[in-house]
């Protein structure tokens, strides 16, 4: 109860209040959540179970155009899945894959920023190299090598039935250095502040202090680059399932769903790429605002100078 | 400042013996060098002996060691499908996406410095409050949308420009150029108006943000009381100076754009680097795989190795900070 009275309290809170922007992208993205973690009692059509649709009902336009059908509201795709259902679909798997790897990279970016910091010394000269080279490749070229690697490793139905956790691991494993940077910094900043040293001198153990008493007070940053990590994240996804290595055609997410859209653009089923297109942009869209409004509100240089 | 470069070449060279490790831990345990040689049809023991004779059967570093040395004399191994060396193979085709490239950076010169000069000096006029509105949602447009509205657009409704190819090429010195032709032309504008519209929102971003720094400084203040005329201050005074950050993120964004051009590349089916790589990842082509990640680890290194000791020369803090 305590935490909710100082929650409404909040600067955080004050500000979001008086950000349309803010409020718009919040109820946008909580909306996208909700439907997504929801799929399967929101969308009108399961589309990971096959009997559910027939291919005699591809390419049907949307409702409101010649030769639509009520049935499927935005038309349906090439193999006559309710296209309103497989989008459905598809942001559950963009939004779990983001989420996902960020999950992954703020795991491995901490424990690597903090111990770099806290530690310093060779290890730390070790890792900031590592990272250095890293940042040295664009995080898309490591992104599409290592799932290209991958799928040649175990084999295109391997690949495709593992495709979300190796895709979190592959998209993972290219952002992870901006965490480590971000974290190392601000425990730099920490780790010769009083409270730091009140725990050293009372004896409690170097393991402890990292992580119970420097590793929170350096998470606020972390906070302001997941979000924005987010949507890099679903942005790396829809770029490697459009090139044909992310997530497959049976269960696509927006990327795969565009990728397949864009075969039959030529046909005139514009809707197929369409409609994802759109939702994908949305999506991004709302994140970036809200990271980039998180940011203006958690930067205390910007509100209190 | 010589240890500096020591050290850059030494950290270069250890960069790319871990990246021709992973190549070669590729083509070790994915690919088979057998079957790219004789196919299918010959018998295991027949097998055993060729392995035998291409050293297929030495230990793990002989081997490794036999690549990095052949890597270093240009020899990747034959590519699979086109039944040529991978490197032959990887160099015909960059000019396609070298001159992808150099469109786009171009583009990107010509729109974003007008664009982010114009709006900050105008900050309040509606044409920048539309330049900059472009930008924020412009960040969230994955390329590949942009090249298939540009398609549907121009291609399919309009019929105006070619959607998919080079086009006309002419041959220069080996050099397969479409910059010649009025058809290669043609073909080059949609592929790089889309890959440009990856950093355009970026760089109007960039240059406004200088531009409007460097209009607050003391000496913009000066040459205004010193009553000159607006046009000098703003394109004499001011601009040249918003002009060195630009061409620093410039440099370090080219590397980026890069890594869009494979997916520019794929929705234009542009006969590139980007596009034979997720040709050779769908036919298997291991070999060819494993020279494309050796060549794009090698410029890459190259580039930021050049990069960082120019770097040094300039600033002595980039020097002393690697000390330590």
């Amino acid at each position: 109860m305590r935490t909710w009275d100082r929650f409404k309290k909040s600067y955080l809170l004050y500000s979001f209040k008086r950000d349309p922007i803010a409020i718009i992208s919040f109820s946008v993205l909580s909306v996208f959540v909700i439907i997504s973690i929801l799929a399967p009692v929101v969308a009108p059509y399961n589309t990971y179970d096959s009997s559910t649709f027939d291919i005699m009902d591809g390419e049907t336009p949307p409702a409101w155009m010649e030769g639509g059908s009520k049935t499927f509201m935005l038309g349906t795709d090439i193999q006559g899945r309710d296209l309103l259902s497989t989008m459905i679909y598809g942001l559950r798997v963009s939004l779990l894959i983001g989420v996902g790897a960020v999950l992954f990279q703020s795991f491995v970016g901490i424990l690597v920023g903090l111990l770099s910091g806290y530690l310093g010394g060779k290890l730390d000269a070790f890792l900031m190299r590592l990272t250095d080279i890293q940042f040295s490749i664009p995080y898309l070229i490591v992104a599409i090598f290592t799932s290209a690697i991958f799928k040649l490793a175990f084999g295109v139905g391997r690949y495709a039935e593992l495709a979300v956790p190796l895709l979190i691991v592959i998209i993972g494993a290219a952002h992870w250095p901006i965490y480590a940077r971000t974290v190392r910094a601000s425990v730099l900043g920490e780790k010769n502040k009083e409270y730091v040293e009140a725990a050293r001198v009372i004896g409690i153990g170097r393991w402890q202090i990292m992580f119970r008493h420097v590793l929170p007070n350096t998470l606020t940053p972390v906070l302001v680059i997941s979000t924005i990590q987010v949507a890099e994240n679903v942005m790396s996804e829809a770029a490697l399932s459009f090139l044909g290595l992310g997530m497959p055609i049976t269960k696509p997410s927006l990327g795969s769903l565009i990728r397949s859209g864009f075969e039959y653009i030529f046909s005139g089923s514009w809707w197929i790429t369409f409609f994802p297109g759109v939702l994908l942009i949305i999506f991004i869209l709302v994140i970036l605002l809200l990271g980039d409004w998180l940011r203006d509100v958690l930067n205390p240089k910007l509100y209190k100078g | 400042m010589f240890a500096f470069i020591v050290r850059r070449f030494i950290q270069a060279i250890f960069v790319m013996l871990i990246i021709s490790l992973v190549g070669f831990l590729i083509q070790h345990n994915i690919g088979d060098p057998v079957r790219d040689l004789v196919g299918e049809r010959v018998t295991p023991a027949e097998r055993e002996v060729i392995r035998d004779q291409l050293g297929l059967n030495d230990p793990f570093y002989v081997q490794f060691a036999r690549f990095v040395k052949k890597a270093g004399k240009g020899d990747l191994g034959l590519s699979f499908f086109y039944k040529k060396p991978a490197l032959e193979v990887i160099v015909s085709k960059a000019p396609a996406t070298i001159e992808l490239v150099i469109v786009t950076a171009i583009i990107l010169i010509i729109v974003s410095i007008p664009a982010g000069i114009y709006s900050a000096i105008y900050p309040k006029s509606w044409f920048s409050r539309i330049i900059m509105a472009f930008s924020t949602v412009g960040v969230a447009i994955p390329v590949f949308l942009t090249a298939i509205a540009l398609i549907y657009l121009f291609a399919v409704e309009l019929n105006w420009l070619p959607s998919y190819g080079r086009g006309e090429t002419v041959n220069l010195w080996g050099w397969e150029s479409g910059f010649f032709t009025w058809d290669g032309l043609k073909h080059l504008v949609l592929p790089s108006i889309s890959l440009s519209s990856v950093m355009l929102p970026l760089f109007i971003r960039l240059v406004r943000a200088e531009m409007m720094e460097v209009l607050e400084t003391e000496y913009i203040k000066f040459a205004w009381a010193k009553g000159l005329h607006r046009r000098r201050v703003w394109f004499i005074h001011a601009f040249k100076n918003t002009l060195l950050p630009v061409i620093t993120v410039f440099g370090v964004q080219l590397g980026i754009l890069f890594a869009f051009t494979i997916l520019t590349e794929t929705v234009f089916q542009w006969q590139g680097m980007g596009f034979m790589f997720l040709e050779a990842v769908e036919r298997s082509d291991t070999s060819l795989l494993v020279a494309y990640l050796v060549v794009v680890g090698a410029i890459f290194v190259s580039v930021n190795t050049v990069v960082d000791i120019v770097y040094g020369f300039v600033n002595p803090m980039v020097r002393i900070a690697g000390t330590k």
